[in-house]
């Protein structure tokens, strides 16, 4: 393992993308980041820009007009990044999946954009925090 | 040849570049964990902010497109010399007593050059996002360099015209009533200088998203971080090389000095973890009327104090 994948894992800053969601998976994402669960602690902070992200907590189905902006964040997030997928709505778009308003899921667009992105997958509508925090955690020991 | 290695060593090893950064990171782990603690958490553990700066260094490096290239890359390194600089002369000062007449003066202009560098910095970066970081920022510079350089007056005259800092970190202004007045509003201006809240407001992260630094990615913001660590150790000691007699004068301990650093520490992190954000127009009339009148009257105390020789004044 090199040494830029074990720093990542021991700071990870994240950055926060809603592609359309119910806020359901926001809320629990901005729960997650108080006082109460710490993640501080593992050495994860939420930061206001995608240049400064390590990963991004993806929510939300990818509408039309929010997938433009997803591929532009994405972009601009410097490598290695690993992309969380928070939800049953991002993980595979859900009750929503023949929307008229659906892009499509959003792994496979990651996937066309770049091949080898880092992909972690958390379902639940919406997740626990302490099932996020233990998609977190199994993810970064996987890498 | 021998004395250009020992200006290396000094610069680069001993009480310049990495003695520094490792007491800045660590100072700045102080800042997070005391932080954690007002809030009633646990906090990062001890190694936190060397791990991300490691972790930024080894990251790819963004520029965006219409970016000015040159610029955009060279100000941060400018902005760490110039903390660099600034805090191997306050350490060799302290360490071997060898000052120069005026050094004063020279650090007033080394701690200006950070701020000058992130000006430089984000107004290349070509963002919507930066340039309202940077008319901020430079509101600000323009706000607390007024009262800064006002306090420092208060304690050159207080010394009796010395503008050497190893002659003004013999005595203790702090115990007089101008020099307090100065002590106090010199710890605001600091505040506004390491971009700690009350006075974050170039790099809001909730209204701006993080301003100032928002283009900047990977080495090049790693860079910034390492300044503000290094800006971490310099500005809270030249704070006590001034106002609170020195860092290790003779005859007292060295944990005495460490002491006295750790509390102007603390206080800005209380200041703080206390303190909502102001806006920009607040913090100009804040540093401009109140504390520009409060050392104005300073100034005047501390020139009747040395005129007819009552010291606590």
């Amino acid at each position: 393992m090199s040494w830029r994948m074990w720093a990542l894992k021991k700071s990870v800053w994240v950055f926060h993308v809603n592609l359309g969601a119910c806020n359901n998976c926001d809320i629990e994402i901005v729960n997650l980041l108080t006082p109460r669960y710490d993640v501080e602690r593992f050495g994860i902070k939420l930061v206001g820009s995608p240049r400064h992200a390590d990963a991004l907590l993806v929510t939300g189905v990818g509408t039309r007009q929010a997938i433009i902006r997803f591929r532009q964040v994405y972009s601009q997030t410097p490598k290695p990044c690993v992309v969380f997928l928070m939800g049953a709505c991002a993980c595979g778009t859900g009750i929503f999946h023949a929307g008229y308003h659906v892009e499509g899921p959003i792994d496979k667009i990651l996937r066309e954009m770049d091949p080898n992105a880092i992909i972690a997958y958390v379902p639940g509508c919406p997740p626990k925090p302490e099932a996020m925090i233990s998609g977190v955690v199994k993810t970064l020991s996987a890498i | 040849m021998i004395e250009v290695f020992q200006n290396l060593f000094w610069i680069l090893i001993f009480p310049g570049f990495v003695f520094t950064l490792v007491v800045g990171l660590l100072a700045s782990w102080i800042v997070r964990k005391v932080s954690a603690l007002v809030q009633w958490r646990v906090g990062p553990p001890l190694c936190q902010p060397f791990y991300d700066v490691l972790k930024l260094l080894g990251k790819e490096i963004l520029i965006p497109q219409d970016a000015q290239r040159a610029v955009f890359v060279s100000a941060p390194l400018v902005g760490m010399a110039g903390v660099l600089l600034l805090s191997t002369m306050l350490w060799r000062i302290t360490i071997t007593q060898s000052a120069f007449v005026g050094d004063i003066i020279v650090a007033i202009y080394l701690m200006v050059l950070p701020s000058l560098a992130l000006i430089l910095g984000s107004s290349a970066s070509a963002s919507p996002h930066a340039a309202i970081g940077t008319s901020r920022e430079m509101k600000l510079v323009l706000g607390y360099e007024l009262p800064l350089v006002l306090a420092f007056i208060v304690v050159v005259i207080k010394s009796g015209g010395q503008l050497s800092l190893a002659a003004i970190a013999q005595q203790t202004p702090v115990l007089s009533i101008s020099g307090f007045l100065a002590f106090f509003i010199s710890l605001l201006c600091i505040q506004a200088k390491l971009g700690f809240v009350p006075f974050d407001i170039a790099e809001s992260e909730t209204e701006v998203a993080s301003g100032i630094i928002i283009e900047y990615s990977g080495a090049l913001l790693a860079v910034w971080k390492i300044m503000q660590a290094l800006m971490l150790v310099a500005l809270p000691l030249f704070l006590v090389m001034v106002f609170l007699g020195g860092f290790g004068t003779a005859g007292r301990p060295l944990v005495w000095g460490i002491g006295k650093y750790v509390l102007v520490l603390v206080v800005l992190i209380l200041i703080k973890n206390t303190n909502p954000r102001v806006r920009i127009d607040q913090a100009m009339k804040f540093f401009w009327v109140y504390c520009g009148l409060l050392l104005a009257i300073a100034v005047i105390l501390a020139t009747f104090g040395n005129y007819y020789g009552i010291s606590w004044l």
